[in-house]
């Protein structure tokens, strides 16, 4: 029997609040799928469209913007810009008929790691209903 | 004979750690020492904090690290102080480390002991006794010291001498050890700081509120409740059935204003907790009813009366004034039983889940540890002080902050911290960095390029990732990588033998990059970033891959998946690190002056803080008078004499030959940053130019003028101010006092003022005593004597002042007669007065917006200025080198306004007693061929970092945080983050997964 498929799922951190939200879902042992690679940038306000766009191509099946809750951003504002590029980006996946799941934005404080478990499991439950990212297939092609 | 260098810090809550880290920074050794297992304190136990719903937490836990990493902070915990001899300057202090039966310098804080420990079901003192924990623990998963100890009073070794030893067994570490004693050490020190906070207040006696009961609960125990690292997750459920509750109450005022059971202050937290906490169980379900039942809702702080606004506006919080006799049980059910004051009548509510918003009490050892050392109580047992002296005990050399000091909320505990540093710092300047230790590095080894040279070390943290993750796989999979030139297994890389490891290799195969993979960098990385500057490698040629919290576990079940994911986070960490880069960290050299705008009592105390602590200080006053607002109040809520302080102030000013006084002068076209401003002082007469390192801005503020409210007219109805400056002449039969006069009203003075329910009392006290006869009637919507000032309401009370509430519905009306409802009788009065007193509020200066202008410093919606936090900077700006103090900072009262000077004091006393600051090393850096000038990144720095100077971008190391917001919004390429480079992450992006 083949073996069941795992997302390719590229999550984009900060260091403050979402990656330290991650640590402590591993401090809390709270089960994950392996699907994750994770990429920690001081503020979410770091992650860049050319990051994003490059995971797809290479063929992650999401990509994952998280952050700071907003009002609590470490660098006061960053967060707010995260959403405003998510916005953007979210404009040219769509214009390109990419799902709407492949691209998600969530707010996760250091102390949130059960939600940060939840969400991962909820977003690879929601990519393995899709398959794997056209983007991929068609780069290949 | 010379001070010692050298502080003692009792007490490691959030006050007790920012003493701390701000006494280190400033030149002195730290001990801070705590008698639990591990420091944060009450803080660290908390969801949220009010006003911001901030997750407390979030905010604290990095003070925890960096108190616990600083080279200059001894942090003991699970230590307590015996006895202290000696005098200021020169201590002795011993103390009593008690024995974990774990050796701290072996422990990981892995936790698998306490998996394994088969004593289950403790309360845990953590949760407050609603969570359990085993008898070996560490209390929760970002305590510091992350060490565990076991609880002999249940260990089945010491409790049942039983032969177990499983502890000892999980631990691969070897840490466990139970013939450990406990140590005693004499510690030589210059000055005592209590911070020994408060605790919250044990309702059992209060039967009538049934405090056993299984569904009522003390507001800290809510707390835990609700927060995620808390028993249940953060799902809010009854204990007694396991049900979601749909209807809670909040009773107030449990162990505060009750003089029957000897506490007579308010708490000054509750009713803003309880607002919290009721906003928090909103918003995980908006259906859940929620009832306050309180007294008088005293939003006294910053953003409170806002916070209080939302609670009713936008969650749909029911606030209930009246007074709870009793709850009861009946089906399951609780009732309430309570008088409601606005219809003056008795009604029953019922609950399915009752929370007693607990005051702040002080434990009876913390009492009697603090008066065995000879530092006075007050009549509340809290360390007692004067209002002019607010951080000092009787004893010289031994200071008190926080809610030792008397209720409080975080940050004007963290004002008193930061002050109380401030004024230790002073008193021990002769001795400044004399014990602090400093290391010496060896040079750096060139890797610019040359072909990058990588050593991987993979970790077991015993069997944390060894246990899931194949280590030898990952290390052979690690050794066909390009450019890895060693990689190893380790049993625990943190550990003092794993370090060695890393230095050896560093040195033998000529290491030019380190990659780590075991837990993760947010604990761990300083300490292998100098573990490779002690090798000769720059620490950030240094990269983490996190196969710990982010692999091993939370895959314990996927042991393969969890191995081939191990790899691929190792290859993202050395595509990474082959292109890492040395980074330096500048210095920033600091004028050692300082300026300070503005010379009222904060003002002036902060000047004489900075001149005390050896600091010239340019003193600009806007007025040609010294002294502010203080030299026209003529009597304290203590009985203190306002004339006295403000008196000897300003005489000390102006006999400090380096405090320079500019009267009737303003500062103007302020430039530079940190470190180096320069600024004209302007006067009639002259003109001068200054230069300074730091800005201290303590601008004060007024009271409002109520024109248009109540037929203001200065004559017969006058503000309380103006009272204040009359009162011994005052000739009146009846007055009438109207409180919230312009406050608590739309923007922008939407604010509740703080100190003028205190004001209005005090005066009113103090007419009737001069004159029995005279009839006073306090009109109010809420009387605020928060913190001790309670006392005063009492006092009014028995001395025959009549208290009449009124809302904004039926507003008081004054005419020739003053007709307001009264609830008591249920009909309106009429008052016939011959002085009609409005209390109005402070507010802030009309140039505040000009002064935030020119040091790039933001004022809030109120026109108060707007600090960098909160809770945790009270007196600091985002901008460094700009500190705040004072009414310019909100309305507070004098003691609070002389705290936080000294604590702007001290803040700013960091970097001039350092004369230098440290710039970030990760910053952003404009490649200045491919800049256009096109200021996006200008545009988009929260901190004024970014300028454009002759059409290219200047980054302002001094002044970037680093976090590369304007890296990633520059359209040509030009803006780098250094550490965080372009190609650095894209690399990590296109190795993340096997294609």
């Amino acid at each position: 029997m083949e073996e069941e498929w795992t997302p390719k799922i590229t999550l984009f951190c900060c260091n403050w609040c979402s990656y330290a939200g991650s640590d402590d879902a591993g401090v809390g042992r709270k089960q994950q799928p392996p699907s994750t690679r994770t990429i920690r940038v001081m503020c979410s306000g770091r992650t860049d469209p050319g990051f994003v766009l490059t995971a797809l191509m290479e063929g992650s099946d999401a990509v994952l913007f998280t952050g700071c809750h907003i009002g609590d951003c470490h660098y006061i504002s960053g967060n707010y810009k995260a959403k405003k590029r998510f916005e953007m980006l979210k404009e040219i996946l769509d214009e390109i008929g990419l799902e709407d799941e492949r691209l998600q934005l969530q707010w996760i404080s250091a102390s949130e790691g059960s939600e940060f478990a939840e969400y991962i499991r909820k977003v690879t439950e929601e990519i393995k209903a899709i398959g794997p990212s056209p983007l991929r297939q068609e780069w290949m092609k | 004979m010379e001070k010692v260098g050298s502080v003692l810090v009792v007490g490691g809550g959030v006050g007790g750690i920012q003493a701390s880290l701000d006494l280190a920074d400033s030149g002195y050794k730290v001990y801070l020492i705590e008698h639990r297992p591990s420091i944060g304190g009450g803080m660290a136990q908390l969801d949220k904090t009010f006003p911001t719903c901030d997750c407390s937490l979030c905010i604290e836990s990095p003070k925890l690290v960096e108190s616990s990493r600083h080279p200059n902070i001894s942090v003991l915990g699970y230590t307590e102080l015996l006895s202290v001899d000696g005098e200021s300057g020169n201590f002795i202090a011993k103390i009593k480390k008690k024995t974990r039966h774990v050796d701290i310098n072996i422990c990981t804080g892995c936790g698998a002991c306490a998996q394994k420990c088969v004593v289950k079901k403790i309360p845990s003192e953590f949760d407050e006794g609603i969570g359990e924990r085993k008898a070996i623990y560490i209390p929760f998963s970002q305590a510091v010291p992350n060490k565990a100890t076991i609880d002999i009073d249940h260990c089945r070794i010491f409790a049942q001498n039983k032969i177990c030893k499983v502890c000892q067994k999980a631990c691969t570490a070897g840490a466990i050890d139970f013939d450990l004693k406990d140590e005693y050490e004499d510690l030589n020190v210059g000055a005592i700081l209590f911070a020994t906070g408060a605790v919250p207040y044990d309702p059992s006696e209060l039967k009538q509120y049934l405090p056993d009961h299984p569904d009522v609960l003390t507001a800290m125990q809510y707390e835990r409740l609700m927060c995620a690292n808390g028993p249940t997750i953060g799902h809010v459920k009854r204990f007694s059935d396991g049900e979601e509750p749909k209807r809670i109450a909040f009773i107030q005022c449990v162990g505060s204003r009750n003089p029957k059971i000897g506490i007579e202050y308010c708490s000054a937290v509750c009713c803003n907790y309880a607002t919290k906490e009721s906003i928090i169980t909103k918003e995980h379900n908006m259906d859940t009813d929620i009832s306050i039942f309180y007294m008088d809702y005293r939003a006294c702080g910053k953003g409170f009366e806002e916070f209080y606004k939302r609670g009713q506006d936008d969650y749909g919080i029911n606030y209930v004034r009246s007074r709870v006799a009793e709850v009861y049980e009946s089906d399951g059910n609780l009732t309430i039983k309570y008088e409601d004051l606005a219809e003056a009548r008795v009604k029953e509510e019922q609950f399915d889940m009752v929370i007693l918003s607990v005051g702040l009490s002080q434990s009876k050892e913390t009492q009697e540890l603090i008066t065995s050392i000879g530092v006075d109580l007050n009549r509340f047992g809290n360390v007692a002080t004067t209002i002019d002296h607010p951080v000092e005990t009787n004893v010289n050399g031994i200071f008190v902050c926080g809610t030792a000091q008397g209720p409080k909320d975080i940050p004007e505990t963290v004002a008193q911290s930061s002050g109380a540093a401030g004024k230790i710092g002073s008193l021990l300047s002769e001795s400044r960095n004399t014990l602090t230790t400093k290391k010496e590095l060896p040079p750096e080894k060139d890797v610019l390029g040359l072909e990058p040279r990588i050593g991987v070390f993979v970790c077991h943290c015993g069997i944390n990732i060894g246990g899931i993750v194949d280590i030898p796989g990952v290390v052979e999979y690690v050794k066909t990588i390009p450019n890895v030139v060693y990689a190893t297994e380790v049993p625990y890389a943190c550990s003092d033998d794993g370090n060695k490891q890393i230095f050896d290799k560093i040195h033998e195969l000529d290491l030019s990059r380190v990659v780590m993979a075991a837990c993760t960098p947010r604990t761990h990385e300083p300490l292998f970033h100098a573990t490779c500057a002690e090798a000769g490698l720059n620490p950030f040629l240094f990269e983490f891959a996190n196969i710990r919290e982010h692999c091993s576990w939370i895959h314990m079940n996927e042991k393969e998946k969890a191995t081939e994911k191990a790899k691929e986070i190792v290859r993202m960490s050395i595509a990474k690190a082959r292109l890492l880069e040395p980074l330096g960290r500048g210095e920033i050299p600091v004028n050692q002056k300082a300026l300070v705008i503005g010379a009222g009592i904060s003002g002036m105390s902060a000047a004489l803080d900075l001149a005390a602590g050896g600091f010239p200080v340019y003193l600009v006053e806007r007025t040609g008078e010294l002294g502010g607002l203080l030299k026209d109040i003529t009597s304290l809520p203590n009985g203190e004499d306002p004339k006295q302080i403000v008196g000897e102030t300003i005489k000390r000013v102006e006999e400090n030959k380096l405090i320079t006084v500019y009267p009737n002068s303003e500062v103007s076209d302020v430039s530079g940053s940190v470190g180096n401003f320069k600024a004209k002082v302007i006067s009639p007469e002259k003109e001068e130019e200054i230069d300074f390192g730091i800005a201290i801005i303590a601008t004060g503020g007024e009271a409002f003028k109520p024109e248009g409210y109540y037929g203001y007219d200065g004559k017969r109805v006058i503000t309380q101010f103006e009272l204040e400056k009359i009162i011994d002449k005052v000739e009146a039969n009846t007055i009438v006092m109207i409180q919230c006069v312009g406050a608590r009203e739309e923007a922008p003075r939407t604010y509740c003022s703080k100190i003028c329910c205190t004001e209005a009392v005090k005066n009113a006290i103090r007419i009737k005593k001069q004159k029995p006869k005279t009839d006073i009637f306090i009109l109010y919507k809420d009387i605020r004597t928060y913190g001790t000032n309670e006392v005063l309401y009492t006092k009014a009370r028995e001395a025959g002042v009549i208290f009449v509430r009124y809302d904004d519905e039926r507003k008081p009306v004054v005419n020739e007669y003053v007709d307001v409802y009264d609830e008591f009788i249920g009909e309106n009065i009429k008052i016939k007065p011959d002085l009609v007193v409005l209390s109005t509020p402070m507010v802030p200066n009309d140039d505040n917006a000009e002064v935030g202008k020119m040091f790039k410093v933001p004022l809030a919606p109120t026109k108060f200025f707007f600090e960098a936090h909160v809770k945790l900077r009270p007196v600091d700006f985002a901008t460094d080198g700009v500190y705040l103090c004072g009414l310019a900072h909100g309305p507070k009262p004098i003691d609070e306004c002389i705290a936080q000077a000294s604590a702007a004091a001290g803040r700013a006393s960091i970097p001039l007693a350092a004369g230098k600051v440290i710039a970030e090393a990760i910053v952003a850096s404009p490649d200045e061929e491919r800049c256009v000038g096109c200021a996006i990144c200008e545009d988009k720095c929260a901190y004024l970092a970014v300028t454009i100077e002759d059409g290219k971008a200047v980054v302002n190391k001094a002044m970037c945080k680093g976090c590369g917001t304007c890296v990633t919004a520059c359209p040509t390429g030009a803006m780098e983050q250094l550490h965080f480079k372009n190609n650095q992450i894209l690399a990590q992006v296109k190795h993340a997964f096997a294609w």
